[in-house]
C-alpha cells in the first residue's frame, strides 16, 4: 500500500509531504528528489526503485507528484490514484500550480487524510468529498445532516446523496475522442487507435436510474436490426463506479445511478474502422548538402459541412539548419529555432479540402557523419465527430419515486474528436 | 600573460549563460540552446564575415553547450581561424576549444598542427605557451607525432624563456606518457639533466618531473641527475625559510621541489661517490632533525609541507635501505606520528611503518610500537586508518610476537568492520600457520577464527587445518575435543560444522572414552546441525556419518535409521540421496572388516592440487572444463615425451568415451572440495584415472613384441607435492605435465598452461589473486640461472615476456603469455620471479619455469627391430644414462600382471632445438618383486641422455 505522498516544485523543493506508515523514513524525500527530479539524464519510467523503496510519479505542469512505497502494490491502482488526486485537486481549486498549492495546503493535508487511510485508498469522488471538505466556513449540520453523511459515505450509493433536487432536470453527455495515427510516407496505415471518453454532467432530481445506448457492434448484432455498417467494435472499456457492471456482463447494458455534477462514465478504445480527419502528404527533397526542400498537403477527409479548428502541423528541420524560407496559401507558418520544427497553423477547415505549405530549408555543412533521423511530421486539430464512429443511440431517465419522466430532462449530446500522437513519417 | 580588460567581456555570452541558468526546467534549457544554435549557424553561414569578436562570442557559447551535455558537431573551422589571430583572448578561446573537442578529423589536424607550428616559431612567449598548453591538453597521438621533435629543441634551446622552457618541459611530460615511442632520445637529453642547475625553481620543479619519468625507463642515460639532485636539494635543505622568497612555502623552502628531488633520487640506488652520499645523509639528517624543531608557524599548511618532505625523505631512507641509523631515527619519527591528533598523519606514519617492518635494520625499532599499534587498531575512528593498522602487525609478525599479534587480531576481529573482516581473516590464518610452534595453538586459533568470522573463512583455511589435524598424530586427540566442545555452541557457523563433522568423523574415537562425549552424544550433536546446514555440509556429514559406523559399532542402527528416512534416502538432491543409498547398502552389507577397510582413517595428505586447478577453471563453466580437459588429456598424451602412441591415445580417447558428462560433474563436485572426496567412490576414482592417464602415460611407442602397448601403468601419477616454496619440487611434477599449478599460497595462485611444437612453446601463466584486496606494482620477470646464461655465450633459451598489469584486482586473474624457444638443450629450468604489494608489505616470490627439455620432444613411430637397431647404434657409453631406482608410487601390479608379457617399455622420440635434433631412446623395465625400475636413455647427445634420465626417474 502507498507508504506516503509527496508534492514537489520543479526545484524539487517539497510542497507537501504526508508520511503514512513508518517504513518510510524522512530520507525518501530526498531520495526522490536527488535521483529523479534532479537527476542528470531525464529520468522517463513513472516508477522508480531507489534503495528497495518504490516511487510512482506524474507530473502536472512543474509540479511533481510522487507516491512511495516499499511494498509489492498495484502500480496501476497507485497510478490510478495519482490521477483521481489530480481530479480532486482540480475540482476544489482549479490548475495544480506551485502556488495553488501552496494557498490550499491545509485543504490539501485534510484532502490526503480522507482518500487515503493508512495508505489504503478511500472514497475519492469529488461531489462526495464536497459534502463534508469545503472551502468555506461550514454552516453548523443539523445531527441529521451529520448522520446522513455518514450512511453516505458508508452506504451503497457512496457518490450520490439523497433528497437532491432541480427545477430543471438536465443531462450533459460529451463524446471526446483523441486519435492516434502513424502513417508511412506512402500513405500506409502503420498503426492507428481511438481512445474515448463519455464524460457527463448531469443535474437530475432524486435518485434517477439512467440507461445509455450507443452502437456497440455486439449489441446490434444482438438485436439484429439496423445494418452492420454503423455498428462500431470497442476493444476494451472501462466504466465509473456507479455502472452495474453485472448487467453490462449480462446483456451489455450500462445502467446507473449518476453522480451529482460533472464525471466521466466510461472510457474506451477503438482501432478497427477508423476515420482518419486528416491526411498528410509530405514530399522532402535534398539539394546537395546544403539545402532541403520540402512540400507538405493536408487534405481533409470529412463531411464537407464540417469545420475542423485548431490546426497545427509541425515539420521537423534538420539540426544543422540555418535558414527557412516558408510559403503557405492558407493560415500561418514560422520556422521555430527552439523546436527545431515549422510550425504550420490553420484556424478552421472545411471537409473535403486541401491545403499545402512549401519550404526552403538551407543547411550548415558539418563534420558530422551521422545522417538525419527524418522524425514524422505531425498534427494536432479538433473535429465536431468523433472519429471512431461511436453513436448514441439513447439516454433514457427512469425515476419512480419523482413525478418526472425521460421526456422531461432535457439532454445535450455533443461530440470532439481531437488528436492525440497524429503522426506521418517523411 | 595579459590580463582581460573590462572591453573584452562578452556581453552575448553573459547574457546567454543568465538565460540558461534561470531556465525553470529542463525542457526550457533545451529550447534556450536550440535557439541558440540556430542563431549561431545562421551566423556562422551568413554571407558577410563575422569578425574576431563575434567569432569569440559564438566560440565560447558553443564550447558553454557543449560542456552543458550537448553535441556541437560545427565551429571547429571558425575556431581553428581563431588561431591565426593576434589578439590573446582570440588565440585562447580558440586553442581551448580545440583542446576541449577536437576529434582526429584529418583536414582539420592538419589546419591545427600548422596554427600551432606558426606559434611555436612565434618569439612570442605567451603565444609558445598557449601552443605548448594545448598539445599537452589534446595530448594525442598526432600531437605527439608532429611536434615530438620540436619540444625537446625549445626546451634546451638558450634563448627560450623561463616560463616557455616551464611549460615545454610538462608538455614533452605529457607527450612522453602517452606515446614513449615518439619521444626519442637523443643529445638533448644531457641537456635536460643540466636545467637542474637552472637559475629560476620553476623551470626546475617542471624539468625535475620530466625527468623522473624519463629515468624510469632510461636509468643509465640519467644517471648524472644524482649528484646534481643531492646538491640542489642540499641547498634548499640548508637555505633559510627567507631565501627563496617566491618558492617558500609557510616558511618551508620550496617543498614541492624537494618533494620531487626525493621521489627522483628513489629511482636509483644509493650513489657510490663517498661524497655525494655523504651530503645526501647529510640532508636526511637535516630533514629529520628540522621535523623535532618546534613549528615556525600554527598554520595547517606549514606543517603538512613540512610533514610532506619528511614522509619522501623517510621514504628514500627505505629506499636505500643501507643506513641503520637514518632507518632507526626515522622508525622513532613515525613512532611519535602514531599518537599524532591528526588522523592523515597517522595514516601515513603506520603506511610507511609497514615498509620499514619489512627492512632488516628496523625491524626490531618498529617492533617496539606495538602496543601503540594495537591500541590503534582498537581505537581508531577511521576504518581505513584500522586497515593500516592492521597491515603493520602483519608485517612486524615474528615469531617472538606472533601469539601476542594473533590474539590481538582476533580479539579485534569480533568488532571488525565488515570490509576489512575478510582480509583480517586471511591475515590470521596466515600468520597462525607461518608462526605455529605449537600445533594445538594453531588449531585453537582457526576454530576460534571461525567461530568469530566465519562467513569471511574462505575455504581453503578450513581445508588446511584439517590437512594439518590429519597430518600431526599429535594434535588429532586434542582437536576432536575443542571440536565437540565449540560445536556445543547453540548457533555453529557452518565451517565450524564441517570440521567438526570431518574430525569427529575421522577421530570421534579418541574423546569417545569420556561419558560426556560418548559415541552417541557426539552423533546426536552433530545430527543437531545437520538440518541447518547447505548441501555440500550435509554430504560431509553423511560421509562422517558413515565413518562413525566403522569406528563405533554400537551407533549403527541409530545411524542407519537416520540415512533410512525419508529426508535421506528420497532427498531430491541427487548427491546427498546416492550417499545415503550408498552408505546404507554399505553398512548392512559389508561385514566389519570391508567396512574397516573401506572406512580406514584418512592416509596424511599429499595436497592435491589439480583439483584446485579445476577450480580455476571451473569459471568458465562446466561444460567447457570437460572439454577443455579432455582435450588436455589428449594433448598431454600426444605431446608428452614419447612416442607418437597410438595406443595410449586411443585408450584415452576411449576412456573418454565411456565416461561422458557425468565424470565430468564429478571431476566439478571434487574440484568443489578436495575434502569431500575423501569417501570411497566409483567417481573419484574414475576421475583420477581420466586425470592423470594423460600425463602419466609413458610413451610406448613399440614394446618389444611389436605390439601397441596400451597399458600405461597409470600408478605412476605425480600426486602434486605440498606446495612448498621449494620451487625443484614445483618443477617435477610439471615434467609430464603441461597444465596445473604452479604455486599456491593464501594470497596468490599461479595456474600454467603450456604447449609445445618443435622446438617452440607457448606458456600462459595466470596470476589469480585470492584475496579481496589489490595488488598493486605486479611485475614477473624471468632470469636465467648461470648454466643457460653462459651456454658457449649465448641463450640455450630464448624466452620472451609479455608484461603484466601492475594492478591485479581483488578475487581477479591476469594472464601472461610467455613465448619460448630452444635454441639448444639445457638443464636448468629459467627463473621467474614475481613482485607485489600486498596491504603494503613486498611480496617477492621465485619459482622456477616449468620448462624441461623434454617438452620439445617430437614422437616418432617406429617398429621393434629398427627400434633395436638404432640402439645398439648408440651404444656408447657417455650416450647412455641409466638409473635403477626404487618405485616411489608403487607399482600397480594389477595393471602388470594383465599383461603378462610385459617386461619393459619403450620409447623414442627427437628432442627439436633450433641448433640441432636430438634422437632419444628410452628403456623403462620394472621389477615388481623388488618394487624398482631400471631407466636407461640413449641419445646422440651426451648431456641430454643425462638430463631426460634424471627428469624422468622422478617421475616413476
Amino acid at each position: 500500500m502507498i507508504g506516503g505522498l509527496f508534492i514537489y516544485n520543479h526545484k524539487g523543493e517539497v510542497l507537501i509531504s504526508r508520511v503514512y506508515r513508518d517504513d518510510i523514513g524522512r530520507n525518501a524525500v530526498d531520495a526522490f528528489r536527488v535521483n529523479v527530479i534532479h537527476a542528470r539524464q531525464q529520468v522517463r519510467s513513472p516508477v522508480t526503485n531507489i534503495a528497495r523503496t518504490s516511487f510512482f510519479h506524474v507530473k502536472r505542469s512543474n509540479i511533481w507528484l510522487a507516491a512511495v512505497t516499499k511494498q509489492n502494490v498495484n502500480a496501476a491502482m497507485v497510478f490510478e490514484f495519482l490521477y483521481k488526486m489530480c481530479d480532486v485537486m482540480t475540482a476544489y481549486f482549479g490548475k495544480i500550480s506551485e502556488e495553488n498549492i501552496k494557498n490550499n495546503f491545509v485543504l490539501i493535508y485534510e484532502l490526503l487524510d480522507e482518500i487515503l487511510d493508512f495508505g489504503y485508498p478511500q472514497n475519492s469522488e469529488t461531489g462526495a468529498l464536497k459534502t463534508f471538505i469545503t472551502q468555506q466556513g461550514i454552516k453548523s449540520q443539523t445531527k441529521e445532516e451529520q448522520s446522513q453523511i455518514t450512511s453516505q459515505v458508508t452506504g451503497q450509493i457512496g457518490w450520490r446523496r439523497e433528497g437532491i433536487k432541480y427545477r430543471r432536470n438536465e443531462l450533459f453527455l460529451d463524446v471526446l475522442e483523441s486519435v492516434n495515427l502513424l502513417m508511412s510516407p506512402q500513405g500506409q496505415v502503420l498503426s492507428a487507435h481511438v481512445s474515448g471518453r463519455v464524460v457527463m454532467k448531469s443535474y437530475l432530481s432524486g435518485m434517477p436510474e439512467c440507461k445509455f445506448g450507443m452502437n456497440d457492434k455486439i449489441v446490434i448484432d444482438k438485436q439484429g436490426k439496423g445494418d452492420a455498417t454503423v455498428s462500431i467494435a470497442i476493444d476494451d472499456c472501462t466504466f465509473h463506479q456507479c455502472v452495474r457492471l453485472s448487467k453490462f456482463d449480462s446483456e451489455r447494458s450500462i445502467s446507473f445511478i449518476p453522480p451529482d455534477g460533472e464525471y466521466e462514465l466510461m472510457r474506451y478504445r477503438t482501432t478497427k474502422d477508423i476515420i482518419l480527419p486528416f491526411r498528410v502528404i509530405p514530399l522532402v527533397r535534398e539539394v546537395g548538402r546544403t539545402k532541403l526542400e520540402v512540400k507538405v498537403v493536408i487534405k481533409s477527409n470529412f463531411k464537407p459541412s464540417l469545420l475542423a479548428q485548431k490546426i497545427e502541423v509541425r515539420i521537423p528541420t534538420p539540426l544543422n539548419t540555418s535558414g527557412v524560407q516558408v510559403i503557405c496559401m492558407k493560415g500561418k507558418a514560422k520556422y521555430k529555432a527552439s523546436e527545431n520544427a515549422i510550425v504550420w497553423k490553420i484556424k478552421r477547415m472545411a471537409g473535403m479540402k486541401e491545403s499545402q505549405i512549401s519550404a526552403e530549408i538551407e543547411l550548415l555543412p558539418t563534420n558530422d557523419k551521422k545522417k538525419w533521423a527524418r522524425p514524422p511530421i505531425s498534427m494536432n486539430f479538433e473535429v465536431p465527430f468523433a472519429p471512431s464512429g461511436l453513436k448514441v443511440r439513447y439516454l433514457k431517465v427512469f425515476e419512480p419515486k419523482l413525478n418526472y419522466s425521460d421526456h422531461d430532462v432535457i439532454k445535450w449530446v455533443r461530440y470532439i474528436g481531437r488528436s492525440g500522437i497524429y503522426e506521418t513519417r517523411c | 600573460m595579459p590580463a582581460v580588460s573590462k572591453g573584452d567581456g562578452m556581453r552575448g555570452l553573459a547574457v546567454f549563460i543568465s538565460d540558461i541558468r534561470n531556465c525553470k526546467s529542463k525542457e526550457a534549457e533545451i529550447k534556450r540552446i536550440n535557439k541558440e544554435l540556430a542563431n549561431i549557424r545562421s551566423k556562422f553561414k551568413g554571407d558577410k564575415a563575422l569578425d574576431g569578436y563575434s567569432k569569440k562570442k559564438y566560440v565560447c557559447k558553443l564550447l558553454f553547450i557543449f560542456l552543458l551535455g550537448h553535441d556541437i558537431d560545427f565551429g571547429h573551422m571558425e575556431a581553428v581561424n581563431l588561431l591565426s589571430s593576434n589578439k590573446y583572448t582570440e588565440k585562447q578561446i580558440g586553442y581551448l576549444f580545440i583542446s576541449v573537442l577536437v576529434n582526429s578529423n584529418s583536414e582539420l589536424i592538419r589546419l591545427i598542427n600548422n596554427g600551432i607550428k606558426n606559434d611555436l616559431s612565434s618569439r612570442n612567449p605567451t603565444f609558445m605557451c598557449l601552443a605548448l598548453h594545448c598539445i599537452a591538453n589534446v595530448g594525442s597521438r598526432e600531437m605527439a607525432e608532429a611536434f615530438a621533435g620540436e619540444i625537446p629543441r625549445i626546451l634546451v634551446a638558450g634563448d627560450t624563456m623561463d616560463s616557455v622552457k616551464q611549460s615545454a618541459a610538462l608538455c614533452l611530460l605529457r607527450l612522453y606518457k602517452t606515446s614513449p615511442d615518439l619521444v626519442l632520445m637523443g643529445e638533448w637529453t644531457s641537456r635536460v639533466v643540466h636545467l637542474l642547475n637552472d637559475q629560476h625553481m620553476g623551470v626546475v620543479t617542471a624539468a625535475i618531473s620530466l625527468i623522473t619519468c624519463l629515468s624510469q625507463k632510461n636509468p643509465d642515460e640519467f644517471k648524472t641527475c644524482v649528484s646534481l639532485a643531492v646538491s640542489r636539494l642540499s641547498r634548499i635543505v640548508s637555505s633559510a625559510s627567507t631565501d627563496l622568497q617566491d618558492y617558500t612555502y609557510y616558511f618551508v623552502p620550496a617543498p614541492w621541489l624537494s618533494c620531487k628531488l626525493l621521489r627522483l633520487l628513489q629511482c636509483y640506488p644509493p650513489p657510490e661517490d663517498g661524497a655525494v652520499k655523504g651530503r645526501l645523509v647529510e640532508c636526511l639528517e637535516t630533514i629529520l632533525n628540522k621535523a623535532q624543531e618546534p613549528p615556525k608557524s600554527k598554520k595547517v599548511q606549514h606543517s603538512n609541507a613540512k610533514n610532506a618532505i619528511l614522509f619522501e625523505a623517510i621514504a628514500l631512507i627505505i629506499h636505500y635501505d643501507s643506513e641503520p641509523n637514518l632507518l632507526v631515527r626515522a622508525c622513532n619519527q613515525l613512532g611519535q606520528f602514531l599518537q599524532h591528533r591528526e588522523t592523515n598523519l597517522r595514516y601515513l606514519a603506520l603506511e610507511s611503518m609497514c615498509t620499514l617492518a619489512s627492512s632488516e635494520f628496523s625491524h626490531e625499532a618498529v617492533k617496539t610500537h606495538i602496543e601503540t599499534v594495537i591500541n590503534a587498531l582498537k581505537t581508531e575512528r577511521d576504518v581505513s586508518v584500522r586497515q593500516r593498522a592492521a597491515d603493520l602487525l602483519y608485517a612486524m609478525c615474528d615469531r617472538s610476537n606472533a601469539k601476542q599479534i594473533v590474539a590481538e587480531m582476533l580479539s579485534y576481529l569480533e568488532t571488525a568492520d565488515y570490509s576489512i573482516r575478510e582480509e583480517m581473516v586471511l591475515k590470521v590464518a596466515i600468520l597462525a600457520e607461518k608462526y605455529a610452534v605449537d600445533y594445538s595453538w594453531y588449531v585453537d586459533t582457526i576454530l576460534n577464527l571461525i567461530r568469530i568470522a566465519g562467513d569471511y573463512v574462505s575455504e581453503e583455511v578450513w581445508y588446511r587445518v584439517i590437512q594439518i589435524v590429519i597430518n600431526r598424530d599429535d594434535v588429532q586427540g586434542y582437536a576432536a575435543k575443542t571440536v565437540f566442545e565449540a560445536l556445543q555452541a547453540p548457533a555453529c557457523h557452518e565451517n565450524m560444522v564441517k570440521v567438526g563433522g570431518y574430525i569427529l568423523g575421522e577421530f570421534g574415537n579418541l574423546i569417545a572414552g569420556d561419558p560426556r562425549s560418548s559415541p552417541l552424544v557426539q552423533f546426536n550433536l552433530l545430527h543437531s546441525k545437520f538440518h541447518l546446514c547447505s548441501v555440500p555440509t550435509r554430504a560431509l556429514l553423511l560421509s562422517a556419518y558413515i565413518k562413525f559406523i566403522n569406528l563405533f559399532p554400537e551407533t549403527k542402527s541409530t545411524i542407519q535409521e537416520v540415512l533410512r528416512s525419508d529426508s535421506q534416502i528420497r532427498n531430491s538432491d541427487v548427491e546427498l540421496q546416492q550417499r545415503a543409498v550408498e552408505y546404507l547398502k554399505l553398512s548392512s552389507i559389508a561385514s566389519t572388516d570391508v567396512l574397516a577397510t573401506v572406512l580406514e582413517e584418512m592416509p596424511p595428505f599429499p595436497e592435491r592440487e589439480s583439483s584446485i586447478l579445476a577450480k580455476l577453471k571451473k569459471k568458465k563453466g562446466p561444460g567447457a572444463v570437460s572439454s577443455t580437459e579432455q582435450e588436455d588429456g589428449k594433448r598431454e598424451g600426444g605431446e608428452l615425451n614419447g612416442g607418437g602412441e597410438r595406443g595410449a591415445d586411443s585408450t584415452i580417447a576411449a576412456s573418454n568415451a565411456s565416461t561422458p558428462s557425468p565424470s565430468a560433474d564429478l571431476l566439478g563436485l571434487r574440484s568443489s572440495g578436495p575434502v569431500s572426496a575423501a569417501p570411497p567412490s566409483a567417481g573419484s576414482l574414475l576421475v583420477d584415472v581420466f586425470s592423470e592417464a594423460g600425463p602419466a602415460a609413458p610413451a610406448a611407442a613399440v614394446n618389444d613384441d611389436g605390439f601397441l602397448s596400451s597399458a600405461p601403468p597409470s600408478v605412476v601419477s605425480e600426486d602434486p607435492a605440498p606446495p612448498m616454496p621449494q620451487s625443484d619440487e614445483l618443477l617435477h611434477k610439471f615434467v609430464c605435465k603441461s597444465n596445473g599449478v604452479l604455486f599456491e599460497n593464501q594470497l596468490l595462485q599461479i595456474g600454467v598452461k603450456s604447449e609445445y611444437r618443435q622446438n617452440l612453446g607457448r606458456m600462459y601463466l595466470f596470476y589469480g589473486n585470492k584475496t579481496s584486496v589489490q595488488f598493486v606494482s605486479f611485475s614477473t620477470s624471468v632470469t636465467y640461472t648461470g648454466e643457460l646464461q653462459s651456454h658457449i655465450h649465448e641463450l640455450s633459451l630464448n624466452v620472451q615476456t609479455k608484461p603484466v598489469e601492475p594492478l591485479v584486482e581483488g578475487g581477479a586473474q591476469v594472464q601472461q603469455v610467455i613465448n619460448i624457444e630452444c635454441l639448444t638443450d639445457f638443464s636448468d629450468a629459467p627463473l621467474l620471479n614475481i613482485k607485489f604489494r600486498y596491504g603494503g608489505a613486498l611480496q617477492n616470490l621465485t619459482l622456477k619455469l616449468p620448462v624441461t627439455v623434454n617438452k620439445f620432444f617430437q614422437p616418432t613411430e617406429m617398429v621393434s627391430h629398427d627400434f633395436f637397431q638404432r640402439w645398439k647404434q648408440l651404444s656408447q657409453p657417455q650416450q647412455e644414462a641409466q638409473k635403477i631406482f626404487k618405485a616411489s608410487h608403487g607399482m600397480d601390479k594389477e595393471v602388470l600382471k594383465g599383461k603378462r608379457i610385459m617386461e619393459n617399455f619403450v620409447c623414442a622420440g627427437v628432442i627439436q632445438t633450433k641448433a640441432q635434433q636430438v634422437g632419444c631412446l628410452l628403456r623403462l623395465e620394472p621389477n615388481a618383486q623388488a618394487q624398482m625400475y631400471r631407466l636407461t636413455l640413449r641419445s646422440s647427445k651426451d648431456t641430454v641422455s643425462k638430463r631426460l634420465c634424471d627428469l624422468l626417474a622422478e617421475q616413476f
